[in-house]
């Protein structure tokens, strides 16, 4: 898919590079104790350490470092089993210890890859650059008090996992399906929870535009965008602004930019020449980060199956489209979901009425899967009860639609509401015999030929059955009726 | 009785034990003494009713026959150790004020040993000095007097901690050496000063100055006594990532007084061109008691000595410039701000206050070098210089047990004598500094008298966690050498 920016001197290319910050899932701080807890009362979740009070000392939580590989080994990517971490010193009122202990020319995770999946089934591969650990800063609040900032240092100290991609976003719809895809794999991996409101994961996107085949351009980066959507619009909206200036006659100033969803604009928080100079060197409190192959393939061994391997396999064994695949296995929840409803099922009809059905009904009340009233064993039931033939397809979205307002079982709604087809040749006959009576006229059209009003016999037939009857019996029985 | 404060820790250790007295007395001997030599500004913090509650707990706890290593033994700490509830300065007005709630490892394994606290000793401002006239609280008087009887530095950065045990106000100290500081101040005030191997003694709780070379160590008045502190300081602590994984030797032990056969090996790089004739002398000296006690002596090259000195004022104060970056005004001691102020005027003028001259050259210094187009020729060079460094010991420890050297390029001078030279100043730490960079242990003991009368020091240095070697090679050296001088007004 290209997607290109067509400018009144011509058309220009947008190129992406995306730095996403995920916050690790463990229990305590990267180099604390200090719980990590989300919503806390103010300063609570705080050590002597993460207040940076004097002579103290980090210590590396191995969870974490548990947790970088994890996700290394879910991007495919080079695990380096030696790092460094080192200072990025600047001073900020929620940086107590006025440098944030990260990693610089020696990341814990190198190069790696993401496969996206597009909305019209195609893939694209996107690279890794790197993925390193870092901790968190606390958190400035300036409307707490007409004359003073307030600062919360719960979140200080939070290990943080940077995950910076290659600049080989084309289009904003990439970039929300790396975003989409990124997500995935951590929480499939369980390494972070991927909420963006909650501000587990928060993305920068440097962006900037060239002429198609040219080199790269200047670039801007935007910060702290906090949901897909405003990425996608970010970048759309800073794309056309970085055109217009160019067109103008004008130069772009790399710079870091806000993006104002509400205005709709981006606009520059500090140019890079303002910028600090971090001063980064390795960290003289913590020794390298070592660890061998057994520690690596140990944490390999725990990986859980991937969305791609999950997608591959929904399209082997089950003999789903790479779209319909690519649905399904987007969130963990919604493929074991669908894992469930298949189990000894048609999977393709189980895919239909998980996606179509299911999901339709569930975007349309505005819910995730986990809030789904009908489980997937009552799902699974209910194409059960139209495989056996027990009710009609067309009865069953009926029933569907009880399930999805009760939660209730299939079998006791057919029950109940006296659903069950029709299979009964007599009582078909019965109902057969009665409309072609009622309609001699049109019997002679369909004997002279016009084979098309076979079906509003049927049509008539199912209603005077309450569409129990058989649909397929109903067809069969009225062709040899009438034109046996 | 005897003046108790005229006892070694390992005397009154066994006096104690015998029951000749208790460590209430020994720590009211103490205090009279401080008391009486309050001129020297040695502590910052004097803690006698802290003392006094100690050395009671102390005694009933000898009396339930539960006695630690240090049970009763009253000693300063430099006030660079956070003490739990006792103020902590690191000697700058930017923490005046400041009451950790928590206590480092160090002071709390002394502690749990049985030791008792006299006070919080003087120092050079976030240790930074060789002549402990840094400190905001003021500085520091040799006990030593030249012949012309002007007040003479301690030396630095752990001046106070120096001066209290050379003054007899306290059995001992703890010290820090990040380049030298607690050497060359037991050198220039007579007495024994250990830096241990870089990792021996956990850095938690003590104020960083530069996190890759700061040590703990003790300030003693015999090797001996070196031993048995060392033995209480020192251990594994999970809570310092850099602090090494290994059981603490019996450094008592270790003091068989024996050398007969080692091999002690004298760097000729050491002997730098001026260096002044009575050094020279008693590093002939040194050389000559342990070729006597059986050692045989033998030269080695140091070849990248000459760089060490520039090696050590890149990263030291790089890392300097970092560590104290959390000194923001913010959460704890001095704040300066008016109404108005921004962030940054707010973070300018509380450092503008709270540091010193000289802790804000080293900020500055170690500012520059980490910048964006000076990393790589200052930091990088010298971390390369630093690796150059350390395998130059290596190789040396090859063929020798431990390496003999003076302490220090001279005697004590005056207060006042190398302001405004920094340069100057910084030539203290030539002998001292490479060990540092190498995180090898190293032992400064008296060894003879300047031609002025004061204090001389010999260093021995080893190979890393061998301190006992050092210990051992230092014992016999301190017996041979004999030094018996007292400062100016302790004689008898």
């Amino acid at each position: 898919m290209t997607y290109i920016i067509e400018g009144s001197t011509g058309p220009w290319e947008i190129v992406v590079g995306l730095e996403v910050h995920c916050q690790v899932v463990s229990k305590s701080k990267l180099f604390s104790g200090a719980s990590t807890t989300f919503g806390n009362e103010a300063n609570t979740n705080v050590s002597l350490v993460d207040a940076a009070m004097p002579g103290m000392l980090p210590v590396i939580n191995a969870e974490c470092v548990r947790q970088a590989v994890k996700t290394g080994l879910g991007l495919k990517a080079k695990i380096n089993k030696e790092s460094v971490f080192s200072r990025k010193n600047y001073f900020y009122a929620d940086l107590p210890q006025g440098y944030q202990i990260s990693q610089f020319d020696k990341p814990i995770v190198g190069a790696g890859t993401i496969i996206l999946d597009m909305p019209d089934g195609s893939t694209k591969s996107v690279g890794i650059e790197r993925l390193h650990l870092e901790q968190d800063a606390g958190k400035s609040m300036h409307d707490q008090d007409p004359k003073y900032s307030h600062i919360d240092l719960n979140r200080s100290g939070v290990a943080l996992m940077e995950i910076v991609s290659d600049p080989d976003i084309r289009t904003p719809e990439e970039a929300g399906a790396y975003l989409t895809k990124l997500r995935a794999i951590v929480r499939y991996l369980g390494t972070c929870d991927g909420n963006m409101n909650e501000g587990s994961m928060r993305c920068d996107a440097n962006v900037s535009v060239r002429r198609p085949g040219e080199p790269f351009g200047t670039r801007c980066e935007i910060k702290n965008v906090n949901s897909i959507r405003f990425v996608m619009q970010a970048i759309e909206i800073e794309a056309k602004r970085q055109v217009e200036v160019l067109e103008g006659g004008g130069e772009i100033v790399q710079q870091t930019r806000l993006f104002d969803q509400r205005l709709g604009e981006t606009r520059a928080m500090r140019s890079k020449e303002m910028a600090h100079d971090y001063r980064y060197f390795p960290d003289p409190d913590l020794l390298p980060l070592v660890f061998d192959d057994a520690f690596v393939s140990e944490i390999e061994k725990e990986l859980p199956e991937l969305p791609d391997e999950k997608k591959a396999r929904f399209m082997r064994e089950n003999g789903l489209s790479a779209y319909d695949a690519g649905v399904l296995v987007a969130e963990k929840e919604k493929a074991d979901y669908y894992e469930v409803v298949a189990k000894g099922r048609d999977g393709k009809l189980a895919a239909n009425w998980v996606i179509t059905n299911l999901f339709g009904a569930l975007n349309k009340a505005e819910v995730g899967i986990a809030e789904s009233p009908v489980s997937a064993d009552n799902l699974g039931k209910l194409i059960d009860l139209i495989s056996d033939d027990t009710i009609s397809g067309r009865i069953a979205k009926d029933v569907f639609e009880i399930m999805i307002e009760t939660g209730g079982d299939p079998e006791k709604i057919v029950e109940e509401k006296g659903l069950k087809q029709i299979t009964d040749t007599g009582a078909i006959e019965t109902a057969i015999d009665e409309v072609i009576a009622a309609n001699p006229d049109k019997v002679e059209e369909i004997r002279a030929g016009k084979d098309r009003m076979l079906g509003w016999f049927v049509g008539q037939v199912m209603k005077s059955t309450g569409g129990k009857a058989n649909p397929g019996m109903v067809n069969k029985m009225l062709r040899d009726k009438i034109l046996g | 009785m005897t003046d108790l404060t005229n006892l070694t820790l390992a005397e009154a250790r066994d006096g104690l034990a015998k029951g000749d007295y208790t460590s209430v007395e020994l720590t009211e001997a103490h205090l009279k003494s401080m008391e009486a030599h309050r001129n020297l500004n040695a502590y910052i913090t004097e803690t006698p009713d802290k003392a006094i509650e100690m050395a009671k707990a102390s005694d009933t706890k000898r009396a339930k026959g539960e006695a630690g290593k240090m049970e009763g033994l009253p000693i300063a700490v430099k006030d660079l150790f956070c003490t739990q509830g006792v103020q902590t300065t690191a000697a700058s007005h930017i923490l005046e004020g400041f009451k950790p709630e928590y206590e480092s490892t160090v002071t709390s394994n002394l502690f749990g040993n049985g030791a008792v606290m006299l006070g919080k000793a003087n120092l050079d401002e976030f240790a930074m000095g060789s002549s402990n006239t840094s400190s905001y609280y003021g500085n520091v008087i040799n006990p030593w007097k030249g012949k012309d009887g002007k007040d003479l530095v301690p030396g630095g950065s752990s001046g106070g901690s120096a001066a209290a045990v050379a003054a007899h106000m306290a059995l001992a100290a703890t010290g820090t050496d990040t380049g030298g500081s607690i050497r060359q101040p037991a050198s220039y005030c007579g007495i024994v000063g250990m830096k241990p191997t870089y990792g021996r003694c956990s850095r938690w709780g003590i104020v960083a100055f530069a996190s890759s070379l700061d040590q703990a160590g003790p300030m003693t008045k015999t090797v001996r006594d070196a031993a048995i502190m060392l033995g209480s300081m020192a251990g594994h602590d999970a809570k310092d990532s850099t602090s090494a994984p290994m059981a603490v030797p019996d450094f008592e032990a270790a003091l068989t007084g024996d050398i007969r056969g080692m091999k002690i090996g004298i760097p000729k790089e050491y002997r730098v061109d001026g260096m002044p004739e009575e050094i020279s002398k008693l590093w002939d000296d040194g050389v000559a008691m342990l070729r006597d006690a059986g050692a045989e002596v033998v030269d080695v090259t140091l070849p990248h000595t000459k760089y060490a000195l520039g090696t050590y004022y890149i990263v030291a104060p790089a890392e300097a410039s970092s560590n104290l970056a959390r000194y923001d005004g913010l959460r704890y001691g001095q704040r300066v701000m008016d109404e108005g102020d921004s962030l940054d005027d707010m973070y300018m003028k509380s450092r503008a206050a709270g540091f010193g001259k000289e802790v804000q050259r080293r900020i500055m210094i170690g500012t520059y070098v980490l910048s964006a187009g000076y990393y790589d020729a200052y930091y990088n060079k010298a971390l390369k210089v630093r690796r150059r460094i350390y395998e130059d010991f290596a190789t040396a420890f090859g063929t020798v047990d431990a390496i003999l050297a003076p302490t220090a390029p001279s005697a004590a001078f005056a207060i006042g004598e190398n302001e405004g030279d920094p340069v100057k100043m910084y030539l203290n730490d030539v002998f001292t500094v490479p060990a540092s960079l190498a995180g090898l242990p190293g032992l400064s003991l008296p060894a003879g008298l300047s031609s002025d009368g004061l204090p001389l020091g010999l260093q021995l240095i080893g190979k890393p966690f061998d301190e006992e070697t050092v210990l051992r090679v230092g014992g016999v050296l301190e017996s041979a050498a004999g030094f018996t001088a007292k400062p100016f007004g302790q004689e008898g």
